[in-house]
């Protein structure tokens, strides 16, 4: 037996070594391809998990997390002012009405350094919180500013880095001289320096011009003068802006609140008086948000409220507007609201020891936490907003974790209407960075999903006829020869690289439009008049000429025709443009219409992004039309239907699934495709259906923003997030296509 | 025929749904003429840009003011309606309600700010076209048009009038040959040695890390510097000299405003005389601009020159994403095919595979830059490259996570047609094997795979002409405007994949839109343009005739 398989070169193919050798590779090729095919496999599902992974986090709950506990550092038995806590949130400064400022360990309680002032305090606020900068109020009515600065050591040995805090004083130790008062709000900024200062109901406001010394870069000040505000009731609180322009003025027990224009310093103007709570209920603590511009203000109902100045619509007016409300904990009285550095976020401390963390932007009340211990009065959060202290009833300090990486998203948002700072009204908005730190990120998909919408409209619009007769006519009218040529030509296409198809757009299609613009709308017109019309002389034609060209070779006798009708179309618009639109129809559209228009628009990515989807339509639907079974038509042709009616009643009903399957590729195409919106659009990120203006996608977003953004960061999981909707918004529309298609298949295969 | 007669036969031609027809196969003709006219305005842009066009000079009368000599050439016209132009301020009047305005290339951007300015069609007059007119192509400021005063040397005139220009022509060569030997020297010599010396940075670092640096490695490393910077200073020495021997000669030229200006012949690339140029001079002429195009370095912010460095970064990016994907593509089908059990997980997996190809690219490229670059080069960084931190090595983006990112995004065209390949290989065939006593791996091996392997090339040129059109997801994982040296070079390794590198496709894109100089540099991206639309149809045209090719092939199997 084994001699039937020798081979000439006596390579016996059944010896049991080699049978045995050829087995295990069998084996080993099964498993190496299973194990390859997987893995691949794995790798693709793997996109979509790293997406999710990556946007998850967003979706993370804040949490707090108590983590030390100890007795107030070198305790005197003085009352705390205020605190503050050092950049990497491991050490607190504590100010106390003894006069004495302490560093403190935020992990044992153990006394770094202490500074005493020689005099006793009646009050301390923060200046500026970025430059770190304090004041305090003394009882002998002086303001001293100071500054706590931390240094950072690497040591060379490899140890642990070490932070040395220290106090400066940028105005000198003695401070300024104080109007009588135990209440105080201080600002500064590049020029100047204002000082508010409320005894009962009287408040006295002094400024100050800064002027640098060319020598030694020391600041000295210069009084610019006083100005006394008599209020109606006793005062609680004070805040000023840090562009001194606004001061606010609390009364807690009547819930008032008075908005003061301070920006004329030598006319401070009350506003308004704005009641900030039902009759009965009181404030019981206020604070203003990062950024400089909100307020926000708890009160006895349980609720805390959130307030900024807004321009009224005719100009110069301000109001201060209540903007959103966040509840706070059932039945705990807010005593204190801490404020972030950073974000628009903020925390509550109630006398019963309830923590609670909220984001205004957001409209979150994102954790809260009962301590054990109570009387919570005042307290500190780290400038990077993950370790929080508070001060308790029992002359002790709690220090808290504060997981808290996203606050900025919930699905309003995201998706809905946000009231943002200075904004005249909720409105879906993305911004996500600016120039100056201050700034409020805006993050509303909405906009960007919205104009995706429109680009995919605009170009479906132009796609779709086209394509859906083009395929119509290939499949079922063209003779076989001209198909042949005619397929490939415009499956061809599809393989065009789209930033090509978008640097035409952009720099040859869009300046075209704008000066041709009546033309290209003539065009639009004349087009679907001229194929009949040209049908109707054909049948006029003499027949020696008709018999000459078979049947199916409309579309070539139909080029001229459209070449002609085109260059009228195209001639005419400028006359057009002169006898009716004074010379050019966009300024005309601009200037008479109030319609905007921009050269790069919504019509030059609809014509771009349509030529784009045409073959993907044209090439899926002609193979649906096409693949429709021949005996359906020779039937319906032979029971005397003309080609048209068998088109319509047989051939379309019957393909009318593959049709649609192809409607949402193309519609898929549509929505992913970046390069052409990115290139023939401004990029603004409007919501307006004017096809006239431009738009920004969700893609060319990802495109434009993604390289800027810091890794890890809001921003940029919420890129990640855009880039994921589009994954699954593209995946489930393909697979429905998909599905869609396969029916069909076998369907035709039954018959 | 009567009235009546011609309107029912109309109405029966209605009837007949025959003006549907004519609808329907208009259609066709408007997309048809869409392409070809698509294609044809690239090519014409892209084409002509080589040309050496004719460089008029004319009196400029604009009414009102005094004419004004210009010289330059005529591109572009159209038709624009007087009272755009009187918006731009220009005395348009009279009852003429549209004027041709031509984009009037003046060159000169030293002198007049601006290489372009538009010029009214009926207030250029006197054209002539002296055919002693030359044309610098300068390495700045563009091209200078004038005519020729005389040639210096080491700022003492060597010929003058008549003799200049041949003059001018043999220096021009020499000052040509020099700068070839610079940049040699600039770019290779010294490229090597700076390379060799960060290396030993790098080297000296990473000991110190380890804290395994001492007196004798340092000793090593500080001999090698020691020799590379003496051959450092070899080769400043010899630029020295040949900087002193390029700056000898310098070209007088009196442009149009009547001002002399003097040119270094260094900073010329070109000198020509277009007016006086044959056809066959002019032919000459743009063989050498393709040429140059194609073959060498952008120039002024990549405006003027060539993309060399984008073809060149756009085919390595394409071949290596060949050598990732191909292989597991081709095992994925093989599982798909002919290993996995037939059954709905397999449907449901191509289904998904091949609605990957649907997902946008620009979703990869976020991938790419999140998994690739951000986590897996962050990695590899901080595992195998700690010496150069915080200076990101694999850690941002480059050649191998482009190409990785766009082997992603073509796997779901090779695992399609491959499959689609193995899909169309007889059964009777593996049969005959098998029976013949094959095992399965070798029935693949030997029928299957040779059978099916002009389905993977189309797959595989469909990949790849897919890969050379991508911009979105490149944007994100390592392209860059421009790149100071080749992902390929003469420096170990020699294959550089942690570089950044250059593509034709998002030059496209930043010439055209972040360009600074949009107007001179449009004729160069409709090139560019015309260029990669050339490829990437060639490449599908060859792809579907393979595959057509292969199907007549199998036909005949199929009994």
């Amino acid at each position: 037996m084994s001699n039937a398989s020798d081979t000439t070169d006596g390579t016996v193919f059944a010896s049991p070594g080699l049978m045995k050798w050829r087995y295990t590779k069998d084996k080993l090729a099964a498993a190496g391809v299973t194990v390859g095919g997987l893995g691949v496999i794995f790798a693709v599902v793997l996109i979509f998990f790293y997406l999710l992974w990556v946007v998850l986090p967003i979706f993370k709950p804040a949490s707090l997390e108590p983590w030390n506990q100890f007795a107030l550092p070198a305790d005197s038995g003085d009352r705390s002012l205020l605190y503050a806590i050092d950049e990497q949130g491991e050490i607190g400064l504590r100010v106390s009405g003894d006069g004495r400022l302490r560093f403190f360990s935020l992990s044992d309680g153990a006394l770094r350094d202490e500074l005493a002032l020689d005099e006793l305090l009646v009050a301390a606020s923060h200046v500026d919180e970025a430059s770190r900068t304090i004041a305090v109020l003394t009882e002998t009515q002086r303001i001293v500013l100071l500054q706590h600065q931390y240094r950072l050591n690497y040591p060379t040995d490899g140890s642990e880095r070490t932070i040395t805090p220290r106090i400066e004083f940028p105005y000198g130790r003695d401070g300024l001289d104080a109007p009588v008062g135990d209440i105080m709000a201080v600002r500064e900024d590049q020029d100047l320096l204002t000082l508010a200062v409320a005894d009962e109901a009287r408040i006295t406001l002094s400024q100050f011009e800064k002027s640098t010394s060319f020598f030694d870069e020391s600041v000295s000040l210069e009084a610019l003068g006083e100005q006394t505000l008599i209020l109606p009731r006793q005062i609680d609180a004070l805040i000023m802006d840090p562009l001194q322009d606004w001061l606010y003025a609390f009364n807690y027990q009547h819930a008032e609140i008075y908005y003061y224009d301070i920006r004329r310093f030598d006319e401070p103007k009350l506003i308004e008086t704005v009641s900030a709570a039902e009759y009965g209920d009181a404030i019981t603590a206020v604070n203003m948000l990062s950024g400089g511009l909100s307020l926000v203000v708890a009160t006895t109902d349980s609720k805390i409220t959130q307030y900024f100045p807004l321009r009224s619509e005719q100009g110069a007016d301000y109001t201060l507007q209540r903007v959103r409300s966040f509840a706070a904990a059932e039945g705990a009285v807010v005593e204190t609201l801490l404020t972030e550095q950073r974000r628009r976020g903020f925390m509550s401390l109630a006398a019963n020891g309830t923590l609670g963390a909220y984001f205004s932007t957001s409209e979150r009340e994102l954790a809260e936490q009962k301590l054990e211990v109570s009387g919570l009065q005042i307290g500190a959060i780290s400038p990077r907003a993950n370790v929080v202290l508070v001060e308790h009833a029992n002359r002790g300090i709690q220090t808290i974790k504060l997981h808290n990486e996203h606050p900025e998203v919930s699905f309003k948002a995201l998706w809905g209407k946000i009231w943002y700072e200075s904004y005249p009204e909720p409105d879906y908005t993305w911004q996500s960075s600016a120039a100056n730190s201050d700034f409020e990120p805006k993050f509303s998909l909405s906009p960007l999903a919205f104009g995706t919408l429109k680009a995919a409209f605009y170009a479906m619009l132009f796609a779709v006829p086209l394509a859906l007769a083009g395929a119509i006519y290939t499949a079922y009218f063209m003779s076989s020869g001209l198909r042949q040529l005619v397929k490939p030509a415009i499956e061809v296409m599809e393989a065009l690289p789209t930033v090509i198809l978008g640097f035409l757009a952009g720099l040859w299609l869009a300046p075209f439009i704008e000066t041709h613009l009546p033309g290209v709308f003539l065009m639009i017109l004349f087009l679907p008049i001229t194929l009949p019309l040209t049908g109707w002389l054909w049948t006029k034609a003499p027949a020696s000429v008709r018999h000459r060209v078979p049947d199916g070779w409309q579309p070539l006798l139909l080029i001229l025709p459209i070449i002609l009708s085109s260059l009228l179309a195209l001639s005419l618009s400028q006359p057009i443009e002169a006898a009716f639109f004074h010379g050019s129809l966009p300024h005309w559209l601009d200037n008479e219409m109030g319609i905007t228009y921009d050269q790069r628009n919504s019509l030059v990515v609809g014509l771009a992004m349509g030529f784009a989807v045409i073959p993907t339509i044209f090439s899926i639907a002609e193979d649906a039309v096409f693949s429709v079974p021949k005996q359906l038509t020779q039937g319906s042709l032979a029971l005397g239907a003309t080609p048209w009616q068998t088109l319509v009643r047989v051939i379309l009903p019957t393909a009318s699934p593959g049709m649609f399957s192809a409607l949402m590729i193309g519609f898929g195409r549509a929505v992913g495709e970046t390069m052409i919106v990115l290139m023939a659009t401004g990029n603004t990120p409007i919501m307006d259906f004017n096809i006239f203006e431009g738009f920004r996608t969700l893609s060319a977003n990802i495109a434009v923003e993604m390289p800027e953004s810091e890794v890890g960061s809001t921003h940029f999981r919420i890129l990640f997030l855009a880039g994921l909707v589009l994954f699954l918004f593209t995946f489930v529309f393909n697979t429905l296509a998909e599905i869609i298609r396969q029916r069909l298949r076998s369907k035709y295969s039954n018959l | 025929m009567t009235g009546a007669q011609r309107e029912s036969a109309f109405k029966a031609w209605y009837k007949s749904g025959d003006p549907w027809i004519w609808m329907t196969g208009g259609a066709v003709a408007i997309s048809l003429l869409l392409v070809i006219g698509l294609l044809g305005l690239i090519a014409v842009r892209g084409l002509a840009h080589f040309w050496p066009a004719d460089v008029v000079q004319a009196s400029y009368e604009v009414p009102g003011k005094a004419p004004m000599n210009v010289l330059g050439e005529l591109l572009d016209s159209e038709l624009a309606s007087k009272s755009r132009l009187a918006s731009a301020g220009l005395p348009v009047e009279g009852d003429k309600e549209f004027y041709d305005r031509y984009l009037f290339k003046v060159g000169n951007r030293d002198i007049y700010g601006s290489d372009f300015r538009y010029v009214i069609d009926d207030w250029l007059v006197e054209r002539d076209y002296p055919k002693d007119i030359t044309v610098f192509e300068r390495l700045e400021w563009g091209n200078l048009y004038g005519w020729i005063e005389s040639v210096s040397e080491n700022g003492e005139v060597v010929a003058s009038g008549e003799q200049a220009w041949d003059a001018l022509l043999k220096r021009q060569k020499r000052a040509d040959q020099l700068r070839a030997d610079i940049e040699k020297i600039e770019k290779h010599d010294i490229g090597k040695i700076n390379y060799a010396l960060e290396k030993l940075r790098l080297e000296r670092r990473g000991l110190e890390m380890r804290d395994a640096l001492n007196a004798q490695a340092e000793q090593d490393i500080a001999t090698q510097e020691a020799a590379l910077q003496t051959r450092y200073r070899g080769y400043e020495e010899q630029l020295i000299e040949l900087y002193g021997q390029i700056t000898r000669d310098s070209v007088s030229v009196r442009v149009m405003t009547g001002e002399t200006l003097t040119v270094e012949l260094s900073k010329v690339v070109r000198v020509f005389r277009p007016n006086a140029m044959g056809v066959f001079g002019k032919l000459g002429h743009y063989a050498a601009k393709l040429w140059e195009f194609v073959a060498d370095e952008p120039r002024e912010a990549n405006t003027e020159g060539g993309i060399f460095p984008a073809i060149f970064g756009t085919v390595l990016m394409v071949l290596l994403m060949s050598v990732f994907v191909t292989p597991f593509g081709v095992v994925a089908a093989l599982y798909l095919r002919e290993y996995a059990k037939q059954g709905f997980m397999t449907r449901t997996i191509r289904i998904a595979v091949n609605n990957l190809a649907g997902v946008p690219s620009i979703v990869y490229g976020v991938f790419g830059l999140g998994f690739f670059v951000y986590f897996l080069g962050g990695s590899i960084d901080a595992l195998f490259f700690p010496e150069a931190l915080p200076t990101p090595t694999f850690g941002t983006g480059g050649i191998l996570w482009a190409s990785l990112t766009l082997a992603i995004l073509t796997l779901p065209v090779v695992i399609v047609a491959t499959e689609e390949g193995l899909a169309r290989i007889p059964r009777s065939l593996r049969e005959a094997s098998l029976a013949l006593g094959a095992t399965k791996a070798e029935t693949l091996w030997k029928v299957v795979l040779p059978m099916a392997s002009p389905a993977m090339m189309t797959g595989l040129i469909l990949a790849v002409a897919r890969a050379a059109g991508e911009v979105a997801p490149l944007m994100l994982v390592g392209v860059v405007k421009l790149a100071p040296s080749l992902p390929l070079d003469g420096n170990m390794p020699f294959i550089h994949l942690d570089r950044k590198f250059m593509h034709l496709g998002f030059h496209i894109y930043d010439v055209g839109f972040q360009s600074p100089n949009v107007e001179a540099a449009r004729p160069l991206v409709y090139a560019t343009a015309l260029l990669l639309v050339l490829v990437i149809i060639a490449l599908n045209l060859f792809a579907v005739r393979v595959r057509n090719r292969l199907r007549e092939k199998y036909r005949a199997l199929e009994h």
